[in-house]
C-alpha cells in the first residue's frame, strides 16, 4: 500500500487571544489517501477551519502555536516551517470559502491565472502560460474562456469564479485539494454544479481531498470518510455512508436529527442525470422562445 | 370563507440602474392567511427579498397592490403609512449587523415601545423583561451588550424588538440561514411557539427547503422575480411540478436520503441542467452573466414584454 498525501499524527493548536490561550485543535489524527475524500464537519468554532488553515500554515505564527505531526507527501509541515512554503499551490492547493473576496479585485482574471500557472510550470512564457489558462477553464467548464480571461472579477458570478479559483488549483497539478466550506457562500444549485466538478476532477486525477464542511448534506456526497468535530476533538470518525446511517456518538445524532427533512420525492433524474438537462433546456425555451435555433423552429 | 390577513396582487418592483429600470419583481400575486405562514423560497436575485422589503415599505412598489388586512400599503404616504407600520415587522438575517452594538439587550428591545409612546419608564422595563423571558432568555440577559451573545441568542433578541410592536404579521427575511443547524432548529422551534400562542402570520423568505418545511404551510417559488410554483408546502416538495422546482429540490442535499459511495447523480443533474441552459443562452447571443441577477441565467435573458 502506497504511502498516503497526508498524515497527521495528535495536532494540536493553541490560539493566543486576549482572553488567554484557547487551544482549538486538541489531539487530531487522520490520513487522506490519493483519490480520497476526507471531511471534517463541524458547527462554528468546532476548530475545523483552524485544522486547515494550521497544516496549510497560514496562521500567524505569534498568535498559533501549532504540535504534533503532519505529513504531506513526506515533509512534515509541523516542524519545517519552510517546507510548507515550497508545498503551497504546487503539493497542496487550497480552495477558499468566499470566491468573491479570493482574487484581487484590480487584476484581470487572466492575469493572476497566468501568475498561478507560473509558479509551477516557471518554464512557460506568458502567452503559453495564458494558452494553458484557456484549456484550463475549458476544462472547469467555462463557456467562452478567452472573454473571462480579459474579465475582472467584479465581472463574474459567485459560481464562476469558484471555478476559476478550482483551474487555478488544478493549475498547480497538486496532489491534496484542501477545500474550506467550497460551496457555503454559494446558491445551491451553484453549489450542486461545483461539487459536480470537484468529483469529476477527483474522478479524472486521482487527486486527495480534504474538505471542510458544516453541512451533512454535502459531506455525504463528497467523502469518503467523516470525522466529526467538536471543541477541538474528533467525537466519531466513520466511512460516510455509515455515520449518516448508523451514527453512534449523541452529538452526530443530534447534528442528523438537525437537518430538517424533505420527505418523499422520487427523482426521476437520479437514474436519468441526462433528462434533467433536456428538461431545463426545454423549460427555458418554453419561456424564450426567441432562444430557439431559426432551423429547428 | 375568511380574507386573508395579506393579498398582494400583480406586485411589480423595478429598482433604477444606471442602463434603466430592473425589474426585480414581476408581477407577483399571493395571500396569506391569518396565523399561517406562507414561504418564499428561490437563489440570489429571485426577487423574495425585495418583497420582504417592499412590504415594510423600505421600497415602493411601482405597481400591484398589497392589501393588509383592507388597506392597500402600497399607495399610502409615509404619514398615511405610520398608523399601520408597527403590525408589520422584519426579522432580519444577519443576527450580527442587525442589532446596534453600542445598546444593551433593554435599549434594543424597548426602543419600539418608546417610539410609540404612552407607555411609562416603569412599564416600558416590565414589557422588555418579559419579551426577553418569552423568546428564551433570561432576565439578566437584558443588561448585556450584542457582543456578549451568541448568533442564536442575536436572532432570539432579534425577535424580542419585532415583538414588541405587536405585530399581526412577521416577515422573516432569511431569519436562520446565518445560524448553525441545531441552533437553527431552535429558533424555528421558538417562532412556531409564538405563532401558536399569539396567532402570529409569518411570511417566511428563505432558500432552504428543508427549513421552508419545518415551519410554512404554504410555499412559493420563485425565479426571475417571478413565481414558478406555489401550493401547499408538502405538495410542493413531494410531487414539484415544474422543472425549476425539482432542481430546487433536487438541490437541497438531505443526507439521509442519498444512496451509495459518492452518490454523484444527485448534483450531476443539476449541472447538467445549469450547462443545457448557459449553452442555450450563449447561442442565444445573451450573456448570463452581464445584467443583474448574476446566477440566475433566466433573469438575464430578454423578457418578452
Amino acid at each position: 500500500m502506497s504511502s498516503p498525501v497526508l498524515e497527521v499524527v495528535d495536532l494540536q493548536v493553541e490560539l493566543v487571544t486576549p482572553a488567554g490561550v484557547v487551544r482549538a485543535v486538541d489531539g487530531v489524527s487522520f490520513t487522506v489517501g490519493r483519490g480520497e475524500t476526507v471531511t471534517l464537519i463541524g458547527e462554528s468554532g468546532s476548530g475545523k477551519s483552524t485544522t486547515a488553515m494550521a497544516l496549510l500554515r497560514l496562521l500567524p505564527d505569534d498568535l498559533a502555536v501549532i504540535s504534533g505531526h503532519a505529513l504531506l507527501n513526506g515533509v512534515d509541515v509541523v516542524s519545517d516551517r519552510r517546507g510548507v512554503n515550497r508545498l503551497r499551490g504546487r503539493t497542496v492547493a487550497l480552495i477558499p470559502q468566499d470566491p468573491m473576496t479570493a482574487l484581487n479585485p484590480i487584476r484581470t482574471i487572466g492575469r493572476q491565472m497566468v501568475e498561478a500557472i507560473r509558479i509551477r510550470r516557471p518554464e512557460l512564457s506568458r502567452a503559453d502560460a495564458a494558452r494553458r489558462a484557456v484549456s484550463l477553464l475549458e476544462q472547469v467548464h467555462i463557456l467562452d474562456p478567452e472573454r473571462r480571461l480579459r474579465a475582472y472579477p467584479h465581472e463574474l458570478s459567485g459560481g464562476m469564479l469558484q471555478r476559476v479559483l478550482i483551474a487555478m488549483a488544478i493549475s498547480a497539478e497538486a496532489e491534496l485539494l484542501v477545500a474550506d466550506e467550497p460551496t457555503s457562500a454559494l446558491d445551491v444549485t451553484v453549489q450542486a454544479g461545483i461539487l459536480d466538478l470537484l468529483l469529476e476532477l477527483q474522478e479524472t486525477t486521482g487527486v486527495a481531498m480534504m474538505l471542510i464542511t458544516h453541512d451533512l448534506g454535502v459531506a455525504r456526497l463528497m467523502s469518503d470518510r467523516i470525522h466529526v468535530m467538536r471543541a477541538g476533538r474528533f467525537v466519531e470518525s466513520a466511512d460516510a455512508e455509515e455515520l449518516v446511517q448508523h451514527p453512534q456518538d449523541p452529538y452526530t445524532q443530534q447534528l442528523l436529527a438537525a437537518v430538517p427533512d424533505l420527505g418523499q420525492w422520487d427523482d426521476p433524474a437520479l437514474a436519468h442525470p441526462e433528462l434533467a438537462a433536456a428538461a431545463a433546456a426545454a423549460a427555458l425555451a418554453a419561456t424564450h422562445p426567441e432562444l430557439i435555433p431559426e432551423a429547428s423552429r | 370563507m375568511t380574507t386573508p390577513l395579506l393579498d398582494v396582487r400583480d406586485l411589480v418592483v423595478e429598482y433604477p440602474t444606471p442602463n434603466g429600470s430592473f425589474r426585480a419583481v414581476d408581477g407577483v400575486s399571493f395571500s396569506v392567511a391569518r396565523g399561517d405562514t406562507l414561504a418564499v423560497v428561490g437563489e440570489s436575485g429571485c426577487g423574495k427579498s425585495t418583497i420582504a422589503r417592499t412590504l415594510v415599505r423600505l421600497n415602493k412598489p411601482t405597481s400591484g397592490s398589497m392589501v393588509f388586512d383592507g388597506t392597500d400599503l402600497g399607495g399610502l404616504t409615509e404619514k398615511q403609512l405610520r398608523p399601520h407600520r408597527h403590525r408589520i415587522q422584519m426579522v432580519f438575517q444577519d443576527p450580527y449587523g442587525s442589532l446596534d452594538p453600542h445598546l444593551t439587550a433593554q435599549q434594543i428591545v424597548a426602543e419600539p415601545l418608546r417610539v410609540r409612546g404612552g407607555l411609562s419608564g416603569r412599564t416600558v422595563n416590565a414589557r422588555a423583561a418579559d419579551l426577553i423571558e418569552r423568546v428564551g432568555l433570561p432576565r439578566t440577559a437584558l443588561e448585556r451588550k450584542p457582543v456578549e451573545f451568541s448568533g442564536g441568542q442575536r436572532q432570539r433578541i432579534g425577535i424580542a424588538r419585532a415583538l414588541a410592536s405587536e405585530p399581526d404579521l412577521l416577515v422573516c427575511d432569511e431569519a436562520t440561514s446565518a445560524l448553525d443547524v441545531s441552533v437553527q432548529a431552535q429558533v424555528l422551534d421558538l417562532l412556531a411557539e409564538l405563532q401558536r400562542e399569539q396567532g402570529l402570520t409569518y411570511l417566511f423568505i428563505s432558500h432552504n427547503l428543508g427549513v421552508v418545511r419545518a415551519i410554512a404551510q404554504h410555499t412559493v417559488v420563485m425565479r426571475s422575480g417571478r413565481i414558478v410554483e406555489s401550493g401547499p408546502t408538502d405538495q410542493v416538495l413531494s410531487a414539484p411540478q415544474q422543472e425549476y422546482t425539482q432542481r430546487l429540490r433536487r438541490s437541497a442535499l438531505v443526507p439521509g436520503t442519498m444512496q451509495g459511495r459518492k452518490p454523484r447523480a444527485v448534483v450531476r443533474a443539476i449541472a447538467l441542467a445549469r450547462r443545457a441552459e448557459n449553452e442555450l443562452l450563449a447561442r442565444g447571443g445573451t450573456d448570463q452573466h452581464a445584467q443583474a441577477g448574476p446566477d440566475s441565467p433566466v433573469a438575464a435573458a430578454p423578457t418578452p414584454r
